[in-house]
């Protein structure tokens, strides 16, 4: 069954939001933390609830906000939403004031907005949308299995339009612990110098994806989403070929038959050597693209890898920032993606 | 493939709560009326003297030794893994090559218990606190302990819908049976008490200083509890090698939301009448099939007056027999789903129904009042279960008899 891709809405550290030109111009920033770029929340969402949301609460429902514009949907029949780390910046915010005032004086607010579901909540409630709401929480794997989610409610064939989404944020506290777990480049970096530097770590990402997922195809769709497939914990490299040939046996497809190989790159010298072994082998004469160095790393990445993948197939172009030209129509996508080394994931698309 | 009229069949149960370590105890404790409710031992807390919680009767340390999981993880996982393991010894499928199985878990706050210990230093100095207490913060981080330990690799994930989380992961898990995607799955969800929920709770005015009275017309508000629940689902294929060990089948759910209020749920039971509506059209039932209600039942002021008028709305005139076992084993949380799923397959099972506790005066509003005796020997063909949460998410599982 095909699943297609009618609507996006993209907010990250790249101009990606809304109507325009795919990547014209790569934001470059220094660090070792890219942040996203931020719209006027006043033309998606209302004052008196922009005031009392967090930034993450804020991205996610813009995100989710333009994606239903651009799809002309007003209530999707479901909302699935991923989130690795839920709302970071409210649960520090209660913790800090927790332990700091001695369980004294505390409200509520940051309390409620803390909750991982409220990002999926917060769109319901705007759009008075009663319909299936889900969140999934599973660090590399929460947008995919929110993705899942939506694909088998399409396919069940009791929904017609899904909402589907990731969003995950970098607070101080967040980076400041996930540095000290060695997680990113103690060298300041630009992001466009990522894969060149071919030392510990990565750069911290952020952003909120969303999708307008369909079981009917329309005249503007982005591309058909043929397959999400996760793997956890792979014993090496020859399980890692073992699944993907499996995926597209599965789909009625050989490796010839993929156009572009979108690979989850992050800068860090031991997790891209799994991309680089298997760029020797089974990818040898594909052409690849990474996309890390335009989001950053982060558990739901993947919305950002899906964005770009539906926006390549649909605009019929490889922008100049992903440093890439292959020849030829770009109609089959797959994108492969592991999250330090535990959640690996795959996802196809086509043109429609 | 979807295969809409496959059944998924409910082949193992494990439970730990305030009121048992295990399914048998807690079995034990629902007969004889004995809640698990009482004041905090295991949080260092302000409010120790003066909330109530159900606080499971095993310390970290002793669930460590039962479950081979360090000491020094979080609670969640430790409480995971022993109801997890329960359920998966339970349902007697290690003697079964090759399955492809999953586990799909569910929590509120993931290692929150062990962040809070971190992060008291961390603010004071950022290189502070111990990183091994804030490495399984994450939901999906204290699932994958279980995963881990039990050695399941096929398909792992966590869902976190506030209050309903594990009666969505437990359907979820159903639905990768029925696209075909797993043979088995291990389902529900786990919580610890943490000081984090606590406060939080507290500061939304919604705690009962005094033991819950779940649907009194004088209900203060809800207790918190611990505990997890998890029931092993198999597909029919796999159920057929099984035939003597099978609790049920899951026939029915729904997932709507209420979409109007972040914590607050409407009056009229929107989503919660939407969801037991969903539930009961899914599984081809009318209202009068149902024999028993697991009622979401928090003793909140706000829950018990929704539930109870979208039950209203659904069920006129003829009411089946509810209760709220949150009476027992407190609010749960993202456990609450998973551990009300084994208390409803066992009700299914053993031909039984639990009591309300505490129950004084019935709610005026209500035309209908829950049970408050235990009762055996009674023919229950279909479990009504609720789950409603935080985000206006609400879920209604329905569990039926083979």
């Amino acid at each position: 069954m095909k699943t297609f891709i009618r609507a996006t809405g993209n907010i990250s550290p790249q101009e990606t939001l809304g109507p325009g030109p795919l990547l014209q111009d790569l934001v470059i920033q220094t660090g070792n933390r890219l942040a996203c770029i931020e719209p006027d929340y006043l033309k998606y969402i209302d004052i008196k609830f922009i005031r009392r949301m967090s930034r993450i609460i804020k991205m996610g429902t813009a995100a989710g906000m333009e994606c239903l514009l651009e799809a002309g949907v007003k209530n999707p029949d479901a909302i699935t939403m991923g989130t690795a780390y839920g709302c970071l910046e409210d649960t520090g915010v209660f913790l800090k004031k927790m332990l700091t005032q001695n369980e004294e004086m505390l409200t509520p607010t940051a309390f409620i907005q803390s909750t991982h579901n409220t990002i999926g909540a917060q769109i319901a409630l705007l759009l008075q949308c009663h319909n299936y709401n889900n969140t999934f929480v599973h660090r590399g794997f929460s947008f995919e299995s929110a993705l899942l989610d939506a694909m088998m409610l399409l396919e069940e064939n009791t929904v017609q339009t899904v909402l589907t989404g990731a969003a995950d944020e970098i607070t101080d506290a967040s980076h400041a612990i996930l540095s000290r777990f060695g997680l990113y480049k103690k060298e300041p970096i630009a992001n466009t110098d990522l894969f060149a530097s071919h030392t510990k770590g990565t750069i911290a990402g952020e952003g909120a994806a969303f999708f307008l997922l369909s079981n009917q195809p329309s005249a503007t769709d982005y591309a058909s989403l043929d397959a999400v497939y996760t793997f956890y914990k792979p014993a090496g490299i020859v399980e890692v070929e073992e699944h993907i040939a499996g995926l597209l046996e599965q789909q009625g497809l050989s490796l010839t038959d993929i156009d572009l190989v979108m690979e989850g790159n992050n800068g860090d010298a031991t997790g891209d050597g799994i991309y680089y072994a298997l760029d020797k082998t089974i990818f040898a004469r594909h052409p690849k693209v990474y996309y890390k160095h335009l989001c950053g790393e982060y558990p739901t990445s993947t919305g950002f890898a899906l964005w770009l993948a539906a926006s390549i197939i649909k605009n019929k172009l490889l922008p100049f920032a992903l440093g890439h030209s292959p020849s030829g129509d770009i109609k089959r996508i797959l994108v492969y993606n592991h999250y330090e080394n535990l959640h690996h994931s795959l996802m196809l698309l086509s043109a429609c | 493939m979807y295969t809409k009229s496959a059944a998924v069949y409910v082949a193992g149960v494990g439970v730990v709560s305030a009121i048992g370590n295990n399914t048998a105890a807690c079995l034990q404790s629902l007969e004889n009326g004995v809640a698990g409710i009482g004041p905090i031992t295991s949080l260092d807390t302000i409010h120790k003297n003066s909330l109530p919680v159900a606080e499971v009767k095993l310390t970290n340390q002793e669930l460590s030794e039962i479950t081979g999981l360090p000491a020094t993880v979080s609670r969640t996982a430790l409480l995971g893994m022993k109801a997890a393991k329960e359920a998966w010894v339970d349902a007697g499928l290690s003697h079964l090559p090759a399955l492809r199985t999953g586990l799909v878990s569910a929590n509120s706050v993931g290692g929150m218990d062990k962040t809070e210990s971190f992060f008291g230093s961390f603010i004071q100095d950022s290189q502070g606190g111990r990183l091994k207490n804030v490495v399984n913060h994450e939901c999906g981080a204290v699932t994958e302990l279980v995963a881990d330990a039990v050695g399941i690799k096929h398909l792992v994930t966590t869902i976190s819908t506030a209050c309903s989380s594990s009666a969505n992961s437990i359907f979820y898990g159903a639905r990768l049976i029925k696209h075909n995607i797993l043979d088995v799955v291990v389902a529900g969800g786990a919580d610890a008490l943490t000081k984090f929920t606590l406060n939080g709770f507290n500061t939304l005015q919604i705690l009962d200083k005094e033991p819950c009275q779940p649907f009194d017309e004088n209900r203060r508000g809800l207790n918190l509890g611990e505990g997890a629940g998890y029931v092993v689902l198999v597909s029919e294929a796999v159920a057929k090698k099984l035939k003597n060990n099978l609790y049920g089948r899951l026939s029915g759910y729904s997932n709507a939301n209420d979409a109007h209020h972040q914590t607050a749920s409407s009056p009229e039971g929107t989503g919660s009448y939407m969801a037991m509506r969903g539930a009961l059209s899914l599984s081809g039932l009318e209202p009068k099939d149902i024999s028993y209600i697991n009622l979401h039942g928090t003793g909140t002021y706000n829950n018990d007056i929704s539930e109870g008028t979208a039950i209203r709305r659904l069920f006129e005139p003829s009411y089946p027999k509810m209760s709220s076992t949150k009476s027992f084993t407190g609010h749960t949380l993202g456990a609450s789903g998973g551990i009300e799923a084994v208390f409803s397959v066992l009700a299914l099972k053993h031909g039984i129904i639990y009591p309300n506790l505490r129950l004084q005066t019935p709610m005026q509003a209500l035309p209908f009042v829950p049970e408050t005796v235990f009762q055996k020997n009674i023919t229950v063909h279909h479990v009504l279960s609720n789950s409603f949460g935080f985000g206006g998410n609400c879920s209604s599982l329905i569990f039926s008899k083979l």
